[in-house]
């Protein structure tokens, strides 16, 4: 909401954590558009996710900013403190959401309405709809401070990692059938990869819930089996 | 914009009505919510009680006003979700409708705590800030898609008479659900997209047994009866496609709507294996039916039900035939938690790992040869997952090569309602003297 004077510290916090949600409505919304893009091979939506992507960069400095400045001038403890740290590390992982839906824009472009075997983008469909649904349950579990639904979203990763290998493998296929396919696969190799990453996201987000609310930090690595470390490096866009 | 103009004219009516009553005192939101209105006000202002309610009420700033329990009424009344917001964005009143809706929107929190959407809270603002109604359109993903339109208009209580632009006392946000309207749009461009694109290659193929025996092939006896069987095969693999299709375009118009029927997930298992009695013995396959005897009810389309489960055990039948048998059971979840296990279970080859997390997409098939020689379509099980979502329900598909596979479904049960006199349990008599042809094992 628009600024104003505001004066007592729980709403600055209450502010802080406006924007969070702020943060996290525009994530949602560039990530379905994307794939939206994608699949349709609409540039001119693909066009408006790269613009729109550069308002969740601001945010994310507001964010930093209000942030900074409110355990500068109130040195909070404890839970309150937790809360201020949580809302920093989110909004990190929520701009990272931004720029990787950001990616998969412009690889839409890239494709000049180049569309691949329709089984293949139905495939990046269904790990968006995934990515998304972990998106959303970890983002009500921020708001509603609600441990179990982000330990929840952390569990369910692994499906999200089972189907991009499944994906990876026919991608693979369709590469050595026709060689005239390459171009187009490996656009939607890295869409798929930008969601599988998304889904980590989301994942970092509910290690954060729960150190929001339970003070613990999350040590025990989770385990990656997605099989595919040929592209997990070159992945990183 | 039927909708825009009558949330002006209710919002007139608000100021109008209620306006020169409305409690807009300086009085914090704390005394308001301690319930006495002026009685406690003596009592809140002293710095203890100030600190102790400092959590339950954050305002932005300024005083802050509570919707008085007329304009609570009306909102009441109202057909739609509607929620009322002060001039900062944070909630002040919901109505039944938009907690049934969306869930418990609290009061005192931002709308954008609940409502994330972009288009909404970027309308909320320019409400405020130009001071004049709008709207906002999204779609929601997440669990089904679903379109609203959402109608902002401000509320002034004190009509200002030197109109120097003010901040509104109110946002008042009604919510409309286009879902509906938008999906039957949706619907025929989805279906005309998908069925010009499967048709094309059986069509194909039919056009050239055709152009065939008109040419080469015009008196060639042999070849004309061997061509005519073949053609009459796509033209059935077409017809199926087209009646899937059509099926799955139907249940994706219902998809955000909960099925209200109540249904026995026992009685219901029965008749299906009845129905697929026949399939199996023409596949030489055996049906293990184990079905708890205790009513099992849930809420459920009957239809679609049968749907998926004629789905799940037509698949063991064709793809596990080489196993000989399909085991089918319906009880109590033992993992626990109140729903109902149903487990098709088969010992054909099974599904390699690496396509289990894809089978429910549309058209997707494991074994292409093996699924277009029994004739498959590839949408079964895209149709089983989304009745399955519908009902609030979860597939588990465990399998591995030369190991069979098994496929259970979870329904929520509906045991609280289980023991209201109305409730139309499938006559326990009848199950239990049920006499199918099927091998029966009972459990308890
Ligand atoms: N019990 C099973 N054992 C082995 N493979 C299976 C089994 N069930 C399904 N499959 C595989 O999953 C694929 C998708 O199944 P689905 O029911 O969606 O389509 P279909 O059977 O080909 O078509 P339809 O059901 O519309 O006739 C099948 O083609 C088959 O390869
Ligand atoms: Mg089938």
């Amino acid at each position: 909401m628009a600024d104003h004077i505001v004066s007592s510290y729980d709403q600055e916090l209450k502010l802080l954590m406006t924007k969070i949600a702020e943060m996290g409505g525009l994530a949602e919304g560039l990530v379905a558009d994307s794939v939206t893009a994608l699949t349709r091979m609409d540039i001119g939506l693909a066009q408006k996710v790269v613009l729109t992507d550069a308002r969740l960069d601001r945010l994310q400095h507001e964010v930093e900013e209000r942030a900074i400045l409110l355990i500068a001038r109130r040195q909070p403890m404890a839970l309150d403190l937790r809360e201020i740290m949580g809302a920093l590390r989110i909004s990190n992982d929520l701009e990272r959401v931004g720029d990787l839906a950001k990616n998969i824009a412009k690889r839409v472009t890239a494709m000049h309405g180049n569309m691949v075997a329709k089984q293949l983008v139905i495939g990046v469909e269904h790990l968006s709809e995934i990515a998304l649904e972990q998106l959303k349950a970890v983002l009500d579990a921020f708001t509603t401070r609600d441990d179990a639904v982000a330990m929840e979203v952390r569990k369910r990763d692994d499906e999200i990692d089972a189907l991009y290998t499944s994906l990876f493998r026919e991608l693979l296929t369709y590469m050595m059938e026709d060689p005239r396919n390459i171009s187009s696969c490996t656009h939607l190799l890295f869409c798929a990869k930008n969601i599988e990453r998304i889904g980590d996201h989301a994942t970092n987000i509910a290690e954060t819930v729960h150190f929001v609310v339970t003070g613990e930090q999350m040590i025990e690595e989770r385990l990656k089996s997605d099989g595919s470390s040929m592209i997990g490096s070159i992945g990183a866009e | 914009m039927g909708r825009a103009i009558d949330l002006r004219t209710l919002a007139a009516m608000l100021v109008g009505v209620f306006g020169f009553f409305a409690v807009i005192s300086p009085v914090p939101a704390w005394a308001l919510i301690g319930g006495g209105l002026v009685i406690l006000i003596g009592s809140a202002l002293s710095p203890r009680a100030l600190r102790a309610d400092r959590r339950r009420s954050q305002p932005m700033s300024g005083p802050v006003v509570w919707p008085n329990p007329s304009m609570k009424a009306v909102a009441e009344a109202l057909p739609d979700p509607c929620i009322m917001t002060d001039a900062q964005g944070i909630v002040r009143f919901v109505n039944d409708l938009a907690i049934q809706r969306f869930g418990l929107v609290s009061r005192g929190d931002p709308l954008n705590f609940k409502l994330r959407a972009t288009a909404l809270n970027d309308a909320l603002e320019r409400v405020v800030a130009l001071d004049r109604a709008e709207t906002a359109e999204w779609l929601e993903k997440i669990p089904t898609e679903r379109w609203f339109e959402a109608h902002l208009a401000p509320i002034h209580f004190q009509p200002d008479p030197h109109a120097t632009l003010r901040r509104p006392d109110f946002v008042i946000v009604v919510i409309e659900d286009l879902t509906e309207r938008r999906r039957s749009e949706r619907m025929r461009a989805d279906f005309v997209a998908n069925a010009s694109h499967e048709l094309r290659t059986p069509l194909a193929s039919l056009t050239g047994f055709i152009e065939t025996l008109q040419g080469p092939a015009r008196n060639d006896a042999v070849a004309r009866e061997k061509f005519l069987g073949i053609m009459m095969q796509q033209a059935s693999r077409m017809k199926r496609l087209i009646d899937d299709l059509l099926s799955l375009s139907r249940i994706e118009m219902k998809a955000h709507m909960r099925p209200d029927a109540i249904v026995d997930v026992g009685e219901l298992m029965w008749d299906v294996i009845d129905s697929l009695q026949p399939l199996a013995n023409e596949n030489a396959v055996e049906l293990c039916a184990e079905i708890a005897e205790k009513p099992m009810p849930t809420m459920a389309d009957r239809d679609e039900l049968v749907q998926v489960f004629s789905n799940l055990i037509e698949n063991a039948i064709k793809y596990g035939a080489s196993g000989g048998k399909v085991d089918i059971s319906a009880e109590a979840d033992p993992q626990g938690g109140d729903q109902w296990l149903v487990s098709i279970r088969d010992y054909g080859p099974g599904i390699a790992e690496e396509h289990l997390p894809r089978l429910t997409e549309r058209f997707y098939r494991a074994d292409i040869v093996s699924s277009r020689e029994k004739q498959g379509t590839g949408l079964g099980l895209a149709i089983v997952k989304h009745i399955l979502t519908r009902h609030h329900a979860r597939l588990q598909i465990e399998s591995s090569l030369g190991a069979g596979a098994t496929f259970s479904v979870r329904l929520e049960s509906q045991s609280a309602i289980a023991h209201s006199p109305q409730i139309n349990t499938p006559n326990g008599e009848q199950t239990r003297t049920h006499q199918s042809p099927a091998k029966i094992i009972r459990a308890r």
